[in-house]
């Protein structure tokens, strides 16, 4: 019992100290990013490609603030994050689902497995032109493919995450007299969490894969895969970089401040995942 | 507090991984607020009985009645504690866990919170309300899942082995910290184990079951007063007595 009493005593005193260990993690965190940023500008300044092709990276930031100051670069971020926020919440929400379904209704596995199974290897962008016929040029078939696409690894996550909750859990819960909806609500779902969290992770990444591509094809007029494809036109590397770094940075605040924030709260917060 | 009566229970199945060890022609009669332990090598099927108990399995024949009313599946007469710590919820807190049968139950909150509480403080946790279960050890994580089959006040407690992961000196205080429980509550205990002491130290009586087939062999009334000293000659005694009906030798020391 003292233990466990020590244990958190201690995890709560952590912060004594915090300084010091705070710019070691720094220094660690942006130490692999300055040999990479190193070796670019050797690469860029000795000439082995084309200047224009291959811009030192201060070219590269100071097209990111023009392009910032402007608003062309907003714009097309906004654009882009809205599309990827519709489709991933169609595939949040229906994978999800689809998902839990197919976890806990036999039938529903025995009929979905072999579709899902069968689309879920196939390229997101080959479904592409199939969406554009059907639902036409722009926003509208974008987002659908989008989710479509990205529907996938969540529908896998929670299947799996559903068919890993503890039987302990269940018989546990049905003894103190859960009916089906609140075994499925309070026991299910929450045991299920951890796997779910993680196909939302993956059908983030792939909806950020597919709309990228899929910007260029739809013949949206603004949007960051639209920046991208469309800068390599005019042999505007700068701006194409620019767009990459948006995409990363995107990437990296989605990743720390919605998914490490959820995941601290629930899954970490409930031992059931270490951190 | 409700009898039990346990009238030629037999289940022999099969599975893939080959043929669980079941039950054969199991009669047993349990008094209301008695505490009984069933005791059995591995594999006489004392785990599969707690399991028809419970209700998680039907029997193939025989019948089970609870204070006269027949056993159909899981209900909530019956309060039941697993040997694996993973049985608690680890999303919820202790006191979240505890108030999981009342919630299911329906039992609104400034109450609720008052019995969960009163639960936990009856197994002396009342420190650790709101600490999640991977914060608390083995033997803590034990008494919450104890408290949480309580807290709904079933008749019944059905226990399989709750002790069995646990160091030998917690394992003798969650002994005497359950006859303490069981003295303030008196619940009707059916107490599923392998551990001889324990059985000597917690029962009124021991039902010793054998296996192939799985069925009992003999019930020990165990008459010693409470609190038992486990060091006395009487109740080494006893354990030697069980230990016959168990085919062990009972020259050697209990274990």
């Amino acid at each position: 019992m003292q233990d466990a009493v020590t244990a958190i005593a201690i995890a709560d005193a952590a912060p004594a100290g915090r300084g010091a260990e705070r710019w070691r993690l720094a220094a660690r965190n942006i130490f692999p990013f300055a040999v990479v940023g190193t070796i670019w500008e050797i690469v860029a300044w000795a000439g082995v490609f084309p200047h224009r092709l291959f811009p030192p990276l201060e070219e590269v930031a100071l097209s990111f603030v023009n392009l910032t100051i402007s608003g062309v670069l907003p714009h097309h971020t906004i654009e882009t994050v809205l599309r990827l926020l519709g489709g991933f919440a169609l595939a949040a929400v229906f994978g999800t689902a689809i998902g839990v379904m197919m976890g806990r209704s036999r039938r529903a596995e025995d009929i979905l497995l072999p579709l899902v199974s069968i689309g879920a290897p196939i390229p997101g962008l080959a479904y592409a032109p199939l969406f554009l016929l059907w639902f036409g040029l722009g926003n509208f078939s974008s987002v659908l493919l989008v989710g479509f696409v990205a529907a996938f690894p969540v529908i896998f996550n929670s299947w799996t995450g559903v068919k890993a909750v503890k039987e302990i859990w269940v018989r546990s819960a049905l003894s103190m007299g859960a009916d089906d909806k609140r075994l499925f609500r309070y026991v299910i779902l929450p045991g299920a969490l951890p796997y779910i969290l993680t196909g939302l992770r993956l059908g983030l990444a792939q909806a950020w894969r597919i709309l990228v591509a899929v910007e260029m094809l739809a013949a949206v007029p603004w949007g960051l895969g639209w920046l991208i494809f469309g800068a390599r036109k005019f042999l505007n590397t700068d701006a194409m970089m620019a767009g990459i770094a948006v995409i990363a940075i995107i990437g990296l605040l989605l990743e720390k401040y919605v998914f490490q924030k959820i995941e601290n709260y629930t899954v970490v917060r409930w031992g059931m995942v270490a951190k | 507090m409700q009898p039990i009566a346990i009238r030629d229970v037999s289940l022999n199945y099969d599975t893939p991984g080959g043929k669980v060890q079941g039950v054969t022609n199991v009669s047993i009669d349990i008094d209301a607020s008695e505490f009984v332990c069933i005791v059995g090598p591995s594999g006489c099927g004392k785990s599969t009985l707690l399991n028809i108990i419970a209700g998680f399995l039907a029997p193939a024949t025989g019948q089970i009645s609870i204070g006269g009313k027949p056993v159909t599946g899981h209900g909530m007469d019956r309060g039941v504690v697993f040997q694996d710590f993973a049985q608690l919820f680890p999303w919820r807190t202790a006191l979240g866990n505890v108030s999981f049968g009342l919630e299911m139950k329906g039992v609104a909150n400034p109450e609720r919170d008052r019995i969960a509480r009163e639960q936990l403080r009856l197994v002396k946790l009342e420190k650790f309300t709101d600490s999640f279960p991977h914060h608390l050890s083995g033997g803590m994580q034990q008494r919450v899942a104890i408290a949480r089959a309580l807290a709904y006040n079933p008749s019944v407690l059905l226990m399989d082995e709750p002790f069995a992961a646990l160091d030998a000196m917690t394992r003798d205080d969650m002994q005497r910290l359950l006859a303490d429980v069981w003295k303030e509550t008196r619940k009707t205990v059916i107490y599923v184990t392998h551990n001889v002491a324990e059985a000597v130290y917690l029962a009124d009586r021991v039902v010793v079951m054998s296996a192939h087939p799985g069925t009992v062999k003999t019930v020990m009334k165990i008459d010693l007063p409470r609190p038992r000293d486990p060091l006395s000659v009487e109740f080494l005694d006893c354990q030697k007595e069980l230990m016959g009906h168990l085919g062990h030798n009972t020259n050697g020391a209990a274990h």
